[in-house]
């Protein structure tokens, strides 16, 4: 799906804190640009966008996390001026949205899906699970219960890991020690997370040859192609993760990638 | 709220021209802050239709294919962005077979972006790209701060003169000199351009910049420092064009920090004929429809019926018949 050409200026319908996080609800008004599960915006708030240190000044990207009732819902952590401004906003309140960018994900070709997601990485999985109609297990990492509230997101079989081992139920370690007892042969692994841990689940799925198809992030000014900024080291040279991502699949990412 | 920018209306003449080339309306890219190809894919033929810009300039290309810096090469900066992109490109032979054909069926004349590390690679560049039909002028990058080999051209006059003499005779198509801004005096390496027969010169390039990780204490950029562009820099633009503008004759792009139909209008009245918009387009791709229909209204608020009217009272223009 093209992107509609130009910002546009929507409303906000709500946001909702969901453990340290918020789900922001943007009522957007090119309803008909239905995005594909791992595409991503670029969202600027209306009002509030560089104030006394004279940042944020660049929009945003966050991937689509859910669409409701035709409203994007993006999940947003607030650890920078621009999540932060991003975070407090009100219902009725303006933001500019560009997109939906980039290229989502390719359903699998195998019998289950293996979602792997850690922290704010969780975001696109969400969509991508509800999406789905075959067999499919959430493997997802927190930094500890807290954060690990943000799991019931995911439909389906969910299984979570935190840092801590905090949280009820929970497996106390990296989620890519779940990955690795999960891993059947046959699966196809979707994983957006911290570098580490896409490293990680890279080098489990390259090594057992497993498809693996990775959401990654990179500072980004434009979202569209323009700055060149977003790029990572694949294979064959630098690829921009707006136009040319941000799905990338493992075996096609450089071993230094991260 | 309403939906994005629109197009101007018709009551203001914004027509201008840049080096004998007509064009609609004042309102350019600058090099390098525009992917046309990339946005014809995100955007679609909505981009074609409502294409911002009146003429559109390329990424700078070179002569061998160039990957780029290492990332990270983006930091935000108050109000601004520090950039180290490092020129990726496919190269000259890359350029013509694969993006021109696509370049070419943009609804506005084609402007070429070219940088050389040696004279012989711009005269190189120069001979191949200009003999192309498609292409209807030529911009020599002789400011790009963020290759190491570069940027000696445009901050030394000898440099200046030696590579217009070699590379002038090559083409009769218009030949625009963007300049750095990375000089104690800006004016006597653009006078020299004009004297050596550009055509037209554009000007800011990115300010030199640097930005500190703060986890590390090291440069945050891969390639160590970039260049800064956004509303930080449009105080320094306003200035370098004034000044280019004294020293000068020929057509002026003024490009650095326009967000605004405001910022537009100084620039002209400072004595550009055309404008640029470069980080505002990663705000806003159609930010440039925006700052053409507010540079419209500008005009139209200080009563004058076109855009020539403005640039003739800068002094750099005959008044208009």
């Amino acid at each position: 799906m093209t992107a509609p050409f130009g910002r546009r200026l929507c409303p906000v319908a709500g946001s909702e804190s969901i453990g340290p996080y918020v789900m922001l609800a943007v009522e957007d008004s090119a309803r008909f640009a239905r995005p594909e599960p791992g595409q991503f915006y670029m969202l600027t708030a209306a009002r509030g966008w560089g104030g006394d240190g004279g940042r944020p000044h660049l929009g945003r990207a966050f991937s689509v996390c859910r669409v409701r009732d035709g409203r994007l819902e993006f999940l947003l952590e607030a650890i920078g001026p621009g999540t932060e401004r991003l975070a407090e906003l009100d219902a009725d309140e303006g933001i500019w949205v560009v997109g939906p960018l980039g290229i989502g994900f390719t359903p699998p070709d195998s019998s289950r899906a293996v979602l792997v997601g850690g922290g704010i990485g969780i975001a696109p999985l969400v969509i991508w699970a509800e999406t789905l109609s075959g067999p499919q297990v959430s493997l997802l990492g927190f930094r500890n219960g807290s954060y690990a509230a943000a799991a019931a997101l995911l439909p389906g079989d969910v299984r979570v890991a935190t840092d801590d081992g905090t949280g009820a139920g929970v497996h106390h370690g990296p989620v890519t020690e779940l990955l690795a007892q999960e891993l059947t042969p046959t699966d196809t692994v979707y994983a957006c997370g911290p570098p580490a841990m896409l490293e990680a689940v890279r080098g489990i799925c390259v090594e057992r040859g497993v498809e693996a198809q990775l959401a990654l992030e990179a500072g980004m000014a434009c979202g569209f192609g323009a700055c060149f900024g977003c790029v990572v080291q694949t294979r064959t040279g630098w690829r921009r993760l707006c136009v040319d991502g941000p799905i990338v699949r493992a075996a096609e990412l450089a071993e230094d990638w991260h | 709220l309403s939906a994005g920018a629109t197009a101007p209306p018709v009551a203001v003449d914004l027509r201008t021209d840049l080096a004998g080339i007509e064009l609609e309306h004042p309102v350019l890219n600058g090099s390098g802050t525009f992917d046309a190809i990339a946005a014809l894919r995100v955007f679609g033929d909505e981009l074609r239709e409502r294409f911002p810009f009146s003429a559109f300039v390329s990424k700078t290309i070179t002569v061998a294919p160039r990957g780029g810096n290492p990332p990270p090469r983006l930091w935000e900066t108050p109000a601004g962005l520090i950039n180290s992109i490092g020129l990726p490109n496919k190269g000259l032979a890359g350029f013509l077979d694969d993006d021109l054909p696509v370049l070419a069926t943009l609804p506005v004349p084609l402007v070429v972006s070219v940088a050389g590390f040696s004279r012989d690679e711009f005269g190189t560049l120069v001979d191949a790209v200009a003999e192309r039909p498609e292409v209807t002028a030529l911009e020599l990058n002789v400011s790009c701060p963020n290759v190491k080999s570069g940027c000696v051209i445009g901050s030394e006059v000898g440099e200046m003169a030696a590579l217009m003499r070699q590379v002038r005779p090559l083409t009769s198509k218009p030949l625009i000199v963007k300049l750095t801004p990375n000089v104690a005096e800006v004016a006597p390496v653009a006078r020299t351009a004009q004297e050596e027969g550009a055509d037209a010169l554009s000007l800011i390039n990115t300010l030199r910049a640097t930005a500190v990780d703060p986890a590390s204490g090291r440069p945050w950029l891969g390639a160590g420092s970039g260049g800064l562009s956004g509303p930080a820099v449009r105080a320094v633009a306003l200035a370098q064009t004034a000044a280019v503008a004294a020293a000068t004759t020929v057509p002026l792009v003024g490009m650095g920090g326009i967000q605004t139909g405001r910022d537009a209008l100084d620039l002209v009245t400072l004595g550009a004929s055309c404008v640029a918009v470069g980080t505002e387009s990663f705000r806003d791709p159609a930010a440039a429809t925006r700052v053409r229909a507010e540079l419209a209204d500008e005009l139209q608020r200080e009563s004058r019926h076109s855009l020539r009217a403005a640039i003739a009272a800068s002094g750099r223009l005959p008044a208009p018949a």
